[in-house]
C-alpha cells in the first residue's frame, strides 16, 4: 500500500439477506484530502461507512493505512431527552484530561465566556446530551471524535437535524479542520454546493460506483442522471438552497 | 440488635447496592422488562436444586446463566428487541417453576425468606456482590457509550457484544444472590425500581448511579427491618420500600 494512501477499498460488496446494497465498489482515499460521498436516499452511503468501519459484514477488501486513528461522527443521534449524561461525562469516556476536553470544545466553537456559546446560561460541559440542539449535539460529537487525535474523520451527513444557521457553523468547522495537518475528511452530503466548495474528490454512489474524481471534472449531466434518475431538474432547482433535505 | 441481624443487613445492603448499580444501566438500555422477567427464570433452577438437595442459589445461578446467554443471543441477532419473545419465554419458566418447586419451599422461593439465609450463604453473597460491583464498574463507561450509540462504541474498537454478555451475566448473578431476600417474583423490582427512582432526580450520570446504589441499599435494609419486626415476608417489604422511594422521587421530579 503506497504511503500517501489512507484507505484502499476493492470489490466491496454488502448484502442484507438477499438484497445487494453495495456492489463491486473500489476506490482509494488520499491522505490529507477531503472526499465527499453523494447519492440519492437508499444509495448505500451510510452502509458504505459502516462497512469501512467494520461495523457490518462485507465481501471484498477494506484496507486502512497501518495504525490509522479513525474518528467517526454518526448521523443525527437519537439520544433520549432524559438520559442523565452530561457533555463533560460523555467526553470523559474518551479522554480524562480536562484541559484536552476544553481544547476540543473550543476547537468546535464552544468558547469560554462567550454568552452565545452557553446553553441556557450554563457551560455546555454541564448540559445533558439530550438537552442540546441538533447543531450543538453535532459539534459535541465532532469534539468527541477529535479527542482521539484522528488521522481521518468520517461524517455521516453532518448537517442532518441541524437548523440553517447551525449548518453553516458545521461546514465552517469542517473547512477549518481541513487546514489541520494530516487530517483526512470524508463526508456524506446531499448538497452539491457544499461538495463543490469543500471536496477534493467526490464519490457518486448509487449501489455501485457512478463517478469518482474532482467534483468539477466528474459531476456532469450524465453522472447526475445516473445518480438521481430523470428527475434531475428537480435537484438542480434546489441546488444552493440550504433548506433542502 | 443481635449480630445475626447485623450480618443479614450487611449482606442485604451489598445485594441492594449491586442491584441498584446494575439496574442503572438496565433502565438506560430500556431493558426493564428483561430485568423483571429474568428473575422468574430463577425459580425452576431453585426447584431442581432443591430436588437434588443442592443449594438453591446454585440452581438459580445455573438457570439464570443459561437464560442470560439466550437473551444475549436474541438481542445481538436482531435490530429490534425481541420483547414479546422474552415475555413469553420467562412467564413459561415461571409457570413450570411453580409446578416443579416442592410445595413447602414454594412460598419462600417466590417471596424470599430471611430465616433461611445461613452464614455460608451470607459469605458467598458478600464476596460475590463485591465482585459483581467491581466488574460492573470496570465496564461502566463502555456500557454507557453503547447507550449513546452502539455504532460509536464499536467504531472505537469496543467489543459491544462481549460487554453486553458480561453485563447480562452480572445481572443474572445478582438476581441469583437476591432471590433469598426478595424471592424470584419480586427480585427484578430490586434491580429496576431504585434505578428508575434515581433517574427521576439525577442531574448527571454520577448522581444517577450513586442514588441508584443508595436507594438499593435503603430498600433492602429498611425492608428487612420491617419484615423482621412486623413479621411479614421480606420480598414484598423490600419492594414496597423501593416503590415508596420511587413515588417520592416522582413527586420531586414534578416539582
Amino acid at each position: 500500500m503506497p504511503k500517501d494512501i489512507l484507505l484502499s477499498v476493492s470489490n466491496l460488496k454488502v448484502k442484507f439477506d438477499e438484497h445487494i446494497i453495495l456492489d463491486d465498489i473500489s476506490f482509494e482515499i488520499q491522505r490529507d484530502s477531503t472526499l465527499a460521498i453523494i447519492g440519492p436516499n437508499g444509495a448505500g452511503k451510510s452502509v458504505l461507512f459502516r462497512a469501512i468501519l467494520g461495523l457490518i459484514p462485507y465481501g471484498g477488501k477494506v484496507e486502512w493505512a497501518p495504525n490509522v486513528r479513525i474518528g467517526y461522527v454518526p448521523q443525527k443521534l437519537a439520544v433520549a431527552k432524559d438520559l442523565p449524561l452530561t457533555v463533560s461525562e460523555f467526553l470523559k469516556f474518551k479522554e480524562k484530561d480536562q484541559k484536552k476536553i476544553e481544547n476540543a470544545l473550543e476547537a468546535v466553537g464552544f468558547q469560554k465566556g462567550i454568552s452565545e456559546h452557553l446553553h441556557n446560561d450554563k457551560r455546555v460541559l454541564g448540559t445533558k446530551l439530550g438537552d442540546l440542539s441538533g447543531g450543538e449535539m453535532q459539534r459535541v460529537m465532532i469534539a468527541y471524535a477529535l479527542l482521539g487525535e484522528p488521522h481521518v474523520l468520517l461524517f455521516d451527513e453532518p448537517t442532518a437535524g441541524v437548523d440553517v444557521s447551525g449548518e453553516e457553523t458545521i461546514y465552517e468547522l469542517i473547512s477549518k479542520l481541513q487546514e489541520k495537518a494530516d487530517l483526512t475528511i470524508v463526508f456524506i452530503s446531499h448538497e452539491l454546493e457544499v461538495v463543490y466548495k469543500y471536496a477534493t474528490n467526490v464519490f457518486c454512489l448509487n449501489r455501485e460506483k457512478v463517478c469518482f474524481g474532482p467534483p468539477k471534472e466528474v459531476i456532469d449531466k450524465e453522472s447526475l442522471q445516473k445518480l438521481y434518475g430523470e428527475d434531475i431538474h428537480f435537484y438542480q432547482h434546489h441546488e444552493g438552497n440550504h433548506n433542502e433535505h | 440488635m443481635n449480630t445475626n441481624l447485623l450480618f443479614l443487613l450487611l449482606t442485604g445492603a451489598l445485594v441492594g447496592a449491586a442491584s441498584g448499580y446494575l439496574g442503572s444501566f438496565m433502565v438506560l438500555k430500556r431493558m426493564s422488562l428483561v430485568g423483571d422477567a429474568l428473575s422468574h427464570v430463577a425459580l425452576p433452577g431453585m426447584a431442581i436444586a432443591l430436588t437434588f438437595g443442592l443449594n438453591p442459589i446454585l440452581g438459580a445461578f445455573v438457570a439464570l446463566t443459561i437464560a442470560t446467554v439466550g437473551i444475549w443471543y436474541l438481542a445481538e441477532r436482531s435490530e429490534i428487541y425481541p420483547e414479546a419473545l422474552v415475555g413469553v419465554f420467562f412467564t413459561a419458566s415461571l409457570a413450570i417453576g411453580i409446578l416443579v418447586t416442592p410445595q413447602p419451599e414454594l412460598l419462600e422461593a417466590l417471596f424470599g425468606n430471611l430465616e433461611k439465609i445461613g452464614f455460608v450463604d451470607g459469605i458467598i453473597t458478600i464476596v460475590a456482590a463485591a465482585f459483581i460491583f467491581l466488574l460492573a464498574r470496570e465496564i461502566s463507561e463502555k456500557l454507557l457509550l453503547g447507550v449513546v450509540s452502539e455504532d460509536l462504541a464499536r467504531s472505537s474498537g469496543i467489543k459491544m457484544p462481549l460487554i453486553n454478555l458480561i453485563y447480562l451475566f452480572l445481572v443474572g448473578s445478582i438476581v441469583a444472590l437476591g432471590v433469598k431476600f426478595v424471592g424470584t417474583l419480586l427480585m427484578g423490582a430490586l434491580v429496576i425500581v431504585p434505578a428508575a427512582a434515581a433517574k427521576n432526580v439525577a442531574k448527571n450520570i454520577m448522581s444517577y448511579q450513586l442514588l441508584g446504589i443508595l436507594f438499593g441499599i435503603f430498600s433492602v435494609v429498611f425492608g428487612v427491618l420491617i419484615a423482621k419486626f412486623v413479621g411479614i415476608s421480606s420480598g414484598p417489604a423490600v419492594v414496597l420500600v423501593s416503590i415508596a422511594i420511587f413515588a417520592l422521587s416522582y413527586l420531586f421530579k414534578r416539582n
